[in-house]
């Protein structure tokens, strides 16, 4: 037989396959710098970070034990801590839900084939790109003043505009606008997801006699779950995180109304110097966070589709 | 899907230029507005005119050295330097790294893969407080050190992810043919992996530029002295000093500010996006 001879080779090779050692040793070189950095910046200090956070340190001392002293008082006494939880809470929900609804909105609009959509795709874009440099902070804080531009704007409309950041009422919306503003990058992320919908189930469905309407509640949506989901997590996570924006456009006012996790944790570390203090509402946040990740992810059973076979 | 409508009347894709060309201006025009106002005298920067009624550039001059310690052009260097060398940093670890993940095998490789996703959504508040005490424990505050030296030690795993799952999707014919030819793991990263994956390193390479160029709060963090003081450092700190006063300048250098982002962006859209559409990485 003609196969032979190839079916032995093939047999000798998987055999010195088996013998030849299983792992590649240049492995090892090319993680190292990661590996470094893994223990280095990410393992150490959450390890480090947990134990301070049952300490009282400020920075020149050597770290004194403290055992849960930290969090009875976070959770029992700290009325900043409540006060920027709640703030946090109603700045994601203020914000996130808003952001994915208008990169969706945006995203249908620019999934189509006219003229000079790159150049659209490109501009609605900008805001996202620039949005989180202090810049465009600086910018927010002018036209958000009292006889800002909006104001300016919403005269034209005979409406007499409040002193929006100096309103504890509306200071936290106007951050939260600024981050519905940034829907670009969110937008890309649904532009391809779009993408990803073979045009098939259009035609299919058209040819049912479904509406525009029935289309994207039946196809689009459950199509895109899965990215709705990803941007869902990354846009909570983020919110989470925020800081740059309520620190240079309020630094947390008016009467702390603009008092952002983040926020907070930072001036306990480093305008306080409560080392330990601060780590333990870090602490505090991952857990927050990790709750809220695995409680997305057990609801995402209930509305996120991920097509068999792929992924 | 892209959705083509070939019966779509002339006048319904007319309406849906004119709203995205509208809709577009009404975003844009807070950024165009500044612009705009950077060229005007500071009476005019409330009036409700987007024009300059005559063009002028002291704001620009004016701002220039407004800071008494440092020149915006120190900082625009500072700025650029620690942009420059996370770049390099990034490339460094995200280009080994992914190669590693992507093609060699080594144990607990599952294990890894899955911390590297962790990594990616961890809240940076928790390590935090113990960077900045080793940084302290270095002597490293105060310098360019803590905002470069983690590029090179993977401290952005996103762009490791990303160059992961553009390394996946290049043919492993490649290397089994360098194999066979005699090549071993060095020579095949060096000689096939890393010239086919050139579109994921300038997008590495842009969204690293992006970030740090935009970052605020490690240059808060670990830079205190005015001579260091980075574009982002500059900006908060002439805002905190003369506030509400010289809102001329402060336009005139934070659009000076935003320039090398434009123009990063103008030359290098389409990796920009294809970057966020296969790993989500934000822009």
């Amino acid at each position: 037989m003609a196969t032979t001879h190839t079916e032995i080779t093939i047999k000798k090779s998987k055999l010195r396959k088996r013998v030849a050692p299983k792992y590649d040793k240049a492995a090892a070189l090319f993680l190292l710098p990661w590996l470094i950095g893994l223990v280095g910046l990410t393992i150490g200090p959450m390890i480090a970070s947990f134990y301070l956070s049952f300490t009282h340190f400020n920075l020149l001392q050597d770290p004194k034990w403290a055992g849960l002293s930290n969090y009875k008082q976070i959770l029992t006494a700290d009325e900043y801590f409540t006060t920027s939880l709640r703030v946090t809470a109603i700045y994601v929900v203020s914000s996130v839900p808003f952001r994915l609804a208008f990169a969706l909105f945006v995203a249908l609009l620019l999934n189509r084939k006219i003229k000079g959509i790159g150049i659209y795709r490109a501009a609605y874009y900008i805001p996202s790109l620039m949005g989180g440099s202090i810049a465009i902070s600086i910018m927010w804080r002018n036209i958000f003043g009292e006889t800002g531009l909006v104001n300016k704007a919403l005269h034209v409309f005979g409406i007499h505009g409040s002193a929006w950041l100096g309103d504890p009422h509306y200071a936290l919306y106007v951050i939260s606008l600024l981050s519905v503003w940034q829907f670009g990058s969110t937008m890309v992320i649904f532009l391809a997801g779009l993408q990803q919908i073979p045009e098939s189930y259009y035609d299919a469905s058209a040819i049912d006699g479904a509406s525009k309407l029935q289309q994207f509640f039946k196809i689009t949506i459950p199509m895109l779950s899965p990215v709705i989901f990803f941007n869902l997590i990354m846009a909570v996570i983020e919110g989470f995180m925020q800081f740059t924006q309520a620190f240079v456009i309020t630094n947390g006012g008016p009467i702390n109304s603009t008092l952002l996790f983040a926020l907070y944790l930072y001036q306990k570390a480093f305008t306080d110097f409560q080392m330990g203090y601060a780590s333990a509402l870090a602490w505090l946040l991952l857990i927050l966070v990790g709750i809220l990740t695995a409680l997305l992810f057990i609801t995402s059973k209930f509305w996120v589709h991920y097509e068999s076979g792929e992924e | 899907m892209m959705m083509a409508y070939p019966h779509t009347r002339r006048w319904t894709r007319g309406v849906l230029h004119l709203f995205l060309i509208l809709f577009g201006l009404l975003m844009l025009y807070p950024i165009i507005w500044m612009a705009f106002s950077s060229f005007k005298p500071e009476s005019e920067i409330f009036s409700s005119q987007l024009l300059p009624t005559h063009w002028m550039i002291s704001q620009y001059t004016k701002g220039w050295s407004a800071l008494p310690e440092i020149n915006f052009g120190t900082m625009f260097r500072n700025s650029i330097f620690i942009s420059f060398i996370s770049v390099i940093g990034s490339l460094f670890t995200s280009s080994l790294t992914s190669f590693a993940f992507a093609r060699l095998k080594f144990p607990f490789k599952k294990t890894l893969f899955a911390i590297l996703m962790v990594t990616m959504m961890l809240p940076a508040q928790v390590t935090l407080i113990p960077q900045y005490i080793i940084f302290h424990k270095l002597n490293w505050i105060n310098t360019y050190y803590p905002l470069t030296i983690p590029s090179f030690i993977g401290a952005s795993p996103f762009f490791t992810f990303l160059s992961i799952q553009f390394i996946r999707g290049i043919p492993k014919d490649l290397d089994e043919a360098a194999k066979i030819d005699g090549c071993n793991m060095f020579q095949i990263y060096w000689r096939i992996i890393l010239p086919l994956t050139k579109p994921a390193l300038v997008t590495v390479s842009i969204f690293s530029f992006y970030w740090s160029w935009n970052d605020f709060f490690g240059q808060l963090v670990y830079l205190n002295s005015p001579s260091k003081y980075t574009i982002a450092l500059g900006l908060q700190n002439f805002l905190d000093q003369q506030g509400q006063s010289q809102w001329g300048q402060m336009f005139a250098m934070s659009v000076l500010s935003l320039i090398p982002v434009f123009i990063v962006f103008l030359f290098f859209q389409k990796h920009l996006t294809r970057g966020i559409a296969t790993s989500g990485l934000k822009g």
